[in-house]
């Protein structure tokens, strides 16, 4: 019975040792610079943006669908508040209301064609990556825009003490995100739907409604992705959210979240997160080109559903 | 001693984890005999010949295929000891030709060119071996079910198979078909392949088997020789008790002045002018052929299907539920046939699946009361004795029996007053049976409806208190207690046929 029990707290906390261990080598090869309190600050900066977005994401996957909308709905937030802001001169505040209301509504878009019209998750959300991508650009005419308040910098530059603000949006967020999940009704759906929607209809779920309420979340949580990054950049361009779908992805997926559906925690999309952005932060401080970065997570993409795919067969027989 | 067999199984245990599939089973087979294997529904029949595939590894026992002996079976290692297995379902691609399915995988080649003509005049040799006219050069999908299933056969053949264990084949055949299929059986049994051959009907296990293993509830009963034995001896031995045993007792519980749910005209989800009344208290059994449109009406009760026009009344009240959510707030419950697709959330935990249809009544501001979740599932655990370890567990790892009681803990914590029961012991070993028939008595004591649709004519006509009887989509019948009996169903379900024919 305990060599059970140690058999199970490795296998679900195996996504930790490889934290871990990807942090010493790290470390060791990059001669401490890795583990130094400024690049420490500097990998909670750059996992943030595509942390808040991964818990959308979460929820998506954990019902089998995708969401390949989340770079577009990024970038359309960046180029929508910044146009708000400069081109219009509307309060901060109201342009980031109006730039969340967007990406949910661009969420609730995705919604409605997987739920109501039945179209596959992964051609209804690549269409609205595509046209929201247009969107963009047409709004900004492919010109960076730059100049607003600088107080918007509290979303992505501004620090609390040594903690940046932005990656305590990330960690309330995960709060937030692991609440829905663990402590309310919405969660047991989210598994019921992902384990088998037929059953969970007939046990009385709304399924339609709920894949509403996912694809909204999903968009909310890329729409604050989006002011995050924007507070940090200082500029809206049109491409800034072009294939970050695939880094969160990669990281939920990481995490253990079945693209099967109805398996999948929180807490392994946070490990996942934080593999994939010390990753990237490693390998720029290790002087990786960026294309070698791509075939690098890449491969960790395949390698990572290869594992869930392999352990479904074996539990098959 | 082991030469006269050409396949042994000792003493095969199979456990999944909460249920025992297979307790002790033995089994030998005599080179070139038919031997029949029978058992009821969930007897173990499946599992045991799948130990003989490689598709189920044993827990523990021997198989021995002439003389030599394996732990366990590989689907390559059952080829190569040549162990072949007609399942229900076949194996053919329906757009390639009968020949080029008959050397599926290992095709005759000329260097690396497929060699059509030698495959299709190799095929029409196989096929005249077996007296059967196929064009080996037409296509699968263009052959009735009967020669596909002889394609099967031949395949084996080609392949030197020479234990050949067929699961039901006469289940999807003719009649014409099943003549047919029976001649090719024996023109094997000369040849000297032997058959294991598994079926429900017991006329055909007389016709063809040398002798007949019984086995019941996972255990191995007996062995006999066919002309020594009888029906109603197989019988016993198959049930294991008598039959007037097999109904738990019931309450007089009706209340005659109570109906609880009326449908008046009826249409909708294909089914035709549906009327009937089901009181409190009353099991209302829904019989009729498969197909007759049972399901159908059930799920538009459920309003997991529109209703198209007619009226629903609920304790009076008219009613139109849209989906299964209204349905269940009405408090009326669907049990489905399909308890693996429909029924229960596999993956889910007991407890999520007993609370799935009350979570938002335990919630509040979408937050769930853990205590109230958690005291449900143990409530209903214990109430209708879910044999689980804890209520965490997954419930794709209990038996059907459990599973299905699963289901019906959850409508019991969303308090549902009518229960429809769509075949609710299909796929259920003996014992379990027993325990839903005395939970649905339960059910009804206690003042709640049952409406119960089911293929089993025993279980229809032991467990209701009245009978209508479906043929294509209509009412054709209704049945009062004392006129129950099996023929005049039989006669109500078929009976659209017969004013057709009439007319």
């Amino acid at each position: 019975m305990s060599t059970l029990n140690s058999k199970n707290f490795l296998k679900s906390n195996a996504i930790w040792l490889v934290f871990i261990i990807e942090v010493i080598i790290f470390a060791i090869a990059s001669g401490g610079t890795f583990i130094g309190p400024n690049n420490i600050i500097n990998i909670a900066r750059q996992v943030s943006y595509y942390g808040i977005a991964s818990i959308g994401m979460t929820f998506v996957i954990l019902i089998a669908g995708i969401d390949l909308s989340i770079g577009s709905i990024i970038t359309i937030v960046n180029v929508v508040c910044a146009y708000l802001m400069v081109n219009m001169g509307v309060n901060m505040w109201i342009a980031v209301i109006i730039s969340l209301a967007l990406a949910t509504l661009i969420g609730v878009l995705n919604g409605g064609m997987v739920a109501s019209i039945g179209i596959p998750a992964l051609i209804a959300t690549f269409a609205s990556q595509t046209i929201f991508e247009g969107v963009a650009y047409l709004i900004s005419g492919g010109r960076p825009i730059s100049g607003y308040d600088s107080n918007f910098g509290i979303f992505g530059r501004w620090a609390l003490g040594p903690v940046p603000i932005c990656a305590i949006i990330m960690v309330a967020c995960f709060a937030i995100g692991s609440f829905i999940l663990n402590k309310s009704f919405f969660g047991r759906y989210f598994y019921a739907i992902g384990g088998n929607e037929e059953a969970a209809e007939l046990s009385g779920i709304r399924v339609n409604r709920i894949k509403y309420l996912i694809y909204a979340l999903s968009g909310l949580f890329a729409g604050l992705a989006g002011i995050v990054l924007l507070s940090r950049s200082g500029s809206a361009q049109s491409t800034v959210g072009k294939g970050l779908e695939f880094d969160v992805i990669t990281c939920v997926v990481l995490g253990g979240v079945s693209v099967n559906g109805g398996v999948g925690s929180m807490s392994g999309v946070v490990a996942g997160v934080l593999i994939i952005g010390s990753l990237t932060n490693g390998m720029i401080l290790m002087d990786v080109s960026e294309y070698t970065q791509m075939v690098v997570k890449g491969v960790v993409l395949a390698v990572a559903v290869g594992i869930d795919c392999l352990s479904k067969k074996r539990q098959a027989t | 001693m082991s030469e006269d067999y050409v396949l042994e199984l000792e003493h095969i245990r199979k456990e999944y984890p909460g249920v025992v599939a297979l307790k002790d089973v033995t089994l030998q087979l005599r080179r070139g005999e038919v031997l029949g294997l029978i058992g009821e529904n969930g007897a173990g029949k499946s599992t045991l010949i799948k130990c003989c595939s490689g598709a189920v590894i044993p827990t523990s026992g021997k198989i021995r295929v002439n003389g030599k002996e394996f732990d366990r079976m590989t689907p390559q290692l059952a080829a190569e000891n040549g162990i072949a297995i007609i399942y229900q379902e076949f194996n053919n691609v329906g757009e390639l030709s009968a020949a080029e399915n008959l050397f599926l995988g290992r095709p005759i080649r000329k260097g690396i060119v497929i060699d059509r003509k030698a495959m299709e005049e190799e095929a029409a040799k196989a096929f005249a071996q077996l007296q059967i006219k196929i064009n080996p050069k037409e296509l699968v999908k263009n052959l009735s079910v009967g020669y596909q299933q002889m394609i099967e056969i031949a395949k084996a053949i080609q392949q030197n198979a020479q234990v050949l264990i067929m699961d039901e084949p006469s289940a999807p055949l003719t009649t014409n078909e099943v003549e047919n299929m029976f001649k090719v059986v024996e023109l094997l049994r000369k040849k000297g392949v032997s058959i294991i051959y598994i079926s429900h009907r017991l006329e055909e296990i007389f016709r063809l088997s040398d002798r007949i293993e019984v086995i019941r509830d996972g255990e191995y009963v007996d062995t006999l020789i066919t002309p020594k034995a009888t029906v109603d001896q197989l019988i016993k031995m198959m049930v294991g008790r008598e039959m007037t045993q097999k109904y738990p007792p019931r309450k007089d519980c009706i209340d005659h002045s109570k109906v609880v749910l009326e449908l008046k005209n009826v249409f909708g989800n294909g089914d035709r002018d549906i009327s009937f009344q089901i009181h409190a208290g009353e099991v209302l059994g829904l019989g009729g052929l498969v197909g007759a449109g049972r399901t159908e009406i059930a799920e538009v009760i459920f309003g997991s299907k529109p209703m198209e026009s007619g009226t629903i009344l609920l304790n009076g009240k008219q009613i139109h539920p849209k989906s299964p959510r209204e349905a269940i707030d009405l408090g009326i419950a669907l049990v489905p046939e399909d308890r693996k697709r429909h029924g229960a959330l596999l993956t889910n935990s007991i407890k999520n699946n007993i609370n799935m249809p009350i979570y938002e009544r335990i919630s509040k501001l979408s937050v769930i009361d853990a205590g109230t979740e958690k005291s449900t599932a143990e409530k209903y655990r214990k109430e209708i004795q879910i044999k689980c370890p804890t209520i965490n567990q997954l419930v794709k790892n209990l038996s059907g029996g459990n599973q299905q009681k699963v289901i019906l803990g959850k409508w019991l914590a969303a308090n549902s007053q009518l229960i429809i029961f769509d075949e609710p012991t299909r796929g259920i070993d003996v014992g379990a049976k027993y325990e839903i028939y005395k939970l649905i008595n339960d059910l009804v004591e206690a003042g709640r409806s049952v409406l119960m649709i089911s293929s089993e004519m025993e279980e229809l006509i032991g467990m209701s208190d009245r009978i209508v009887v479906l043929a294509e989509r209509e009412i054709t019948g209704e049945l009062q207690k004392e006129e129950f009996n099996a023929d005049t169903i039989m006669a109500y379900a078929s009976a659209i046929k017969d004013k057709k024919e009439a007319s």
